[in-house]
């Protein structure tokens, strides 16, 4: 075997199960963009690993011609964090929806993210229950009619990419299921980064929350309702870049039109600074108004498995691997002949 | 002054010594230190500790009071005895809950300075108990003021009298181990260690240690001291363990017997927590452990290990397996391996976290949705949680299962004297996994099918990721016969429910035939698993002793139960079962076997004694 893996095609990594997601499900867009991307990574499939919870999302790894786990419902992180303390040398992937990582399974996603463990996180964001039928979800807009709240939800949402950066994440990104070639780019730097990332996918479900990210995402809108964040770059957006976004004396962040602040006065993104991604997390209230996509943070921490495994090869170091016999014998012991 | 010449030891076969104080009078650590230098002589010896749940409950209330029992024999014992011999009260709350445990006309040593009005009212005395011509009557009594004897003697040190006061417990150590003649060096060596570099504490610990020793030698108040001579015992080293040091280390063991490293994915909960310290110390043999943030993400994080090739285990208590039967039934269905160590504890709910119990069986059993067997095992002793350990992880790597090993909290904290085994002598299980194709497809090309099985062991071949060409993908729902792949087909359910309980039922042929002690033509078979063993086996000797014909099965293998379980149990014309529940294990005989198994139980957070579990017989054999 040599280091440099053979070079592979997306049918390479397509298994050889038929995909069962509803016609038209914004998780065909994601999976071939998955697909095509892991190509051009230059990984192994053997040394790739798919791991999800339950849903519709997480029937994901049985499309991927790879190794593959589909869970049961929220625990994709917690059982990808075992695995990847164990196996620091597979590329591990976490794929799940809103319901089974922010709800069933929030507990484990933010303590994956705090922990910084090496996992790439694919989070699906349609806003509804699918699998389940059309129930409200985490992410849900409050008011959101459904056949559990016929009256209309009276839950506040959670905001994901607020919610990462509160648990310490150090990657974040935004992307959305009709823009191929943004989710590969945001697939690729989540990959690479050392540590968990997490990238959230507005992804559009067509049988129960049909049109949920439209407003933003469609091709019509998208120049006017996406702000793309890019590093050492200045926020702007609309066809000829003539939004953008400044920080005003107050501290807040505010769209505003480039010509009448002048290019000076606009916000340049640094994926670096956690409050300027906090604040550019909550700049859009949900998917009807002009929302940051791209990468909010990226910043390096030691990353988890890694330090694990220090803390073995110091403890190698001074004690010399371990002796059973000397372990039984390290007690007060006394002979009987 | 007596001459201490004519002070000579009186030799006695065995003793029970409990220790009681307020939960932060040390009760715990001087109950140690005296079995560890009785284990050093070379008695045998047998632990109960008991404490609050609360960490410091209310100094001087009943509810506070912590106690120690340790039995040291010169014999072969199984219980930390039924009745003290001798209590050692620090308290007034500590002779108020402990005093009725004692034997009639036995020893009760009280700390006086500890017996003042405030102390007496928070007790629930209205009386001072020492002065009330009552409560002590019949009782062989010593006063010692333990408190100002302690600060005199750590004056000279410039110790602060409260903190002097402090040391107190180690003056009641150095009294007791005069009394039954126990070396002192190895508790001196112990103080040095333990609080090196806390110069004032360590200084104070010793001089009280001393002069508690000179106490006993020098005052009048003691006719003489006491000898228990060491046991009789196979050759051997010996090491006293607790039952969650003995399944860390069977875990370590387990590690290099099957040649995987150690995962274990673990939340802190009493009283299986230590099994979590004692394995994080040892990342020299490779282990990794995780303390997850939760009890799900503690199972989680180990099925994903095990999927990824290592040896991997939680550990926890009821409350924990509650919330991990989700993640067996996947492990299950995965049929990945994976221990899952349960010490169990008084429930339901949060019950009685520091008290002991055997009432998660049925939980194990049948406490995850579907058809879902797997195997159970149980230790029945501190050091037998070595073993055990062990056994758990040769059938998980064998038949790729989780397995459930049972524990209590009786086993996890007592202790017991341990013949160190030869390492060289440990059963070997190298685990060996998939390294290429096992079938073939339609076109006659090769495939890797994960759930083809071994036709004796009906074990599903296990192919790690990072193994080309064997790519595949596993998961919680149904899967086809040989392949894998998701399948719906009722007939491939049905089929693959059977092969699930198959394979475990299997392992039968695997385990070892039930054994029997005591009478071949007993009038009686007393069945047992797990923690009750000491005491069954004591009291059966006692009814043995008075001339009744009894037998003794205890069950290590419950699920399956041994091959000839059924025909042991139809041997006898009564079947006696003592549990720490409402009579799960007896429930389960008669469903399996149809004999009329009849149920002792006992729920209150403490063993049965022999004494109990004797007159049980009895009325049994009467009835």
């Amino acid at each position: 075997m040599t280091d440099v893996a053979p070079p592979t095609t997306r049918k390479d990594w397509s298994s050889d199960q038929e995909v069962r997601w509803c016609p038209g499900c914004g998780d065909y867009s994601i999976l071939a963009a998955v697909q095509l991307l892991m190509p051009e990574l230059g990984v192994r499939r053997e040394d790739t690993v798919f791991v999800s919870g339950i849903g519709c999302a997480s029937r994901f790894p049985y499309y991927m011609n790879t190794y593959g786990m589909h869970s049961i419902h929220g625990r994709a992180p917690a059982i990808a964090t075992g695995l990847a303390m164990a196996r620091p040398d597979l590329d591990i992937w976490v794929i799940g929806g809103d319901g089974d990582m922010l709800s069933i399974g929030g507990n484990h996603l933010i303590h994956a993210l705090r922990r910084n463990i090496n996992v790439t996180i694919l989070l699906f964001n349609n806003q509804i229950y699918g699998l389940t039928k059309g129930q409200y979800s985490p992410t849900s807009e409050t008011g959101k009619v459904t056949k559990s709240t016929p009256f209309g939800s009276i839950e506040a949402p959670f905001n994901p990419i607020s919610l990462a950066i509160g648990a310490e994440a150090t990657f974040v990104a935004r992307t959305h299921d009709m823009d191929r070639a943004h989710m590969m780019e945001m697939f690729r730097r989540a990959h690479a980064h050392n540590g968990a990332s997490v990238v959230e996918i507005y992804q559009n479900c067509n049988v129960f929350n049909d049109g949920a990210f439209e407003e933003i995402t469609a091709k019509a809108h998208r120049a006017d309702m996406l702000i793309p964040l890019e590093h050492g770059q200045p926020v702007r957006f609309g066809a000829d870049g003539e939004h953008g976004v400044t920080a005003g004396a107050d501290g807040k962040l505010r769209i505003v039109e480039v010509a009448e602040v002048g290019e000076d006065a606009i916000l340049v993104h640094d994926e670096t600074d956690p409050g300027l991604a906090f604040q550019l997390s909550r700049l859009a209230s949900g998917p009807h108004t002009p929302t940051p996509i791209g990468v909010f943070r990226a910043v390096e921490r030691p990353e988890y498995a890694e330090q694990a495994s220090a803390q073995i090869a110091a403890a190698q170091a001074k004690a010399g691997p371990g002796d059973l016999q000397q372990l039984l014998l390290s007690g007060a012991t006394w002979t009987v002949s | 002054m007596s001459d201490i010449a004519e002070r000579t030891p009186v030799e006695l076969d065995r003793v029970i010594i409990r220790f009681a104080g307020d939960s932060g009078d040390g009760m715990q650590l001087t109950g140690d230190r005296f079995t560890s230098a009785s284990a050093l002589l070379g008695n045998d010896l047998a632990t109960l500790p008991e404490y609050p749940a609360e960490i410091r409950a209310p100094a001087g209330t009943v509810f506070g009071v912590s106690a120690f029992q340790v039995h040291i024999s010169d014999h072969d014992i199984t219980t930390p005895g039924d009745s003290p011999n001798v209590l050692v009260a620090m308290n007034p709350a500590a002779l108020m809950s402990e005093l009725d445990k004692l034997e009639p006309g036995g020893t009760v040593i009280i700390n006086t300075d500890a017996f003042e009005e405030r102390n007496l009212a928070k007790a629930g005395y209205d009386e001072n108990p020492l002065t009330d011509g009552v409560t002590l009557k019949g009782y062989t009594v010593y006063e010692v003021p333990m408190t100002s004897l302690t600060k005199g003697a750590c004056e000279a040190l410039g110790v602060k009298p409260r903190d002097a006061e402090r040391s107190k417990n180690f003056f009641a150590l150095g009294l007791i181990s005069w009394m039954y003649t126990r070396p002192v060096q190895p508790t001196i060596d112990w103080i040095n260690a333990k609080f090196a570099g806390k110069e004032l504490v360590r200084d104070a610990n010793i001089a009280a240690f001393k002069a508690g020793h000179a106490f006993g030698e020098t005052a009048e108040l003691f006719d003489h001291p006491y000898v228990v001579k060491p046991a009789e015992q196979p050759p051997g080293t010996y090491t006293n363990i607790s039952g969650n040091v003995a399944v860390a280390w069977g875990l370590i063991a387990s590690s290099q017997l099957s040649e995987l490293p150690l995962f274990l994915g673990s939340y802190p909960i009493t009283p299986a927590s230590d099994i979590l310290h004692e394995l994080s110390k040892h990342k020299n043999f490779g282990v990794r452990t995780l303390q997850a943030e939760d009890e799900i993400a503690g199972i989680g994080s180990a099925l994903g290990a095990a999927y990824g090739g290592h040896l991997a285990v939680t550990t926890t208590s009821g409350p924990g397996m509650d919330l991990k039967a989700e993640t067996i039934g996947l492990a299950i269905n995965l049929e990945l391996p994976l221990i899952i160590v349960d010490v169990q504890r008084g429930g339901p709910s949060t019950g009685l976290p520091t008290k002991t119990e055997q009432s998660d069986l049925m939980l194990a059993f049948y406490g995850h949705h579907g058809e879902s067997p797997l195997p159970i095992i149980a230790a029945y002793s501190p050091a037998n949680c070595f073993d055990m350990t062990i056994e758990a992880a040769r059938l998980a790597l064998k038949y790729r299962t989780p397995v459930i090993l049972l524990t209590d909290g009786y086993l996890a904290n007592g202790t017991e004297p341990w013949r160190i085994p030869d390492v060289a002598d440990l059963p070997r299980f190298p685990m060996a996994f998939a390294t290429g194709p096992n079938g073939s497809d339609d076109e006659g090309n090769p495939v890797y099918l994960p759930y083809l099985r071994d036709p004796d062991t009906l074990a599903r071949p296990l192919a790690l990721p990072g193994t080309p060409e064997l790519m595949h993908r596993i998961g919680g729902l149904e899967k086809a016969d040989g392949s894998g792949n998701v399948s719906y087909s009722p007939e491939n359910h049905e089929h693959m429910t059977h092969l699930r309980a198959d394979k475990i039922a299997g392992i039968a042929d695997d385990i070892p035939h039930q054994e029997i002690r005591g009478d071949e033509d007993a009038e009686i078979l007393v069945v047992g698993w797990g923690s009750t063993w000491g005491a069954i086996s004591g009291a059966v000797d006692r009814v043995r002793a008075k001339g009744r014909r009894v037998a003794q099965a205890h069950i290590t293998h419950l699920s399956p139960f041994p091959e000839n379980l059924g025909e042991v149990l139809r041997r006898y014309p009564k079947v006696l079962v003592p549990e720490m529940n409402l009579g799960q294990l007896s429930k389960l005989l008669r469903a399996e076997y149809l004999v009329d198994a009849r149920s002792v139980n006992k729920m209150r957070g403490v063993p049965f004694t022999a004494g109990e579990l004797e007159q049980a017989i009895l009325a049994e054999l009467d009835r």
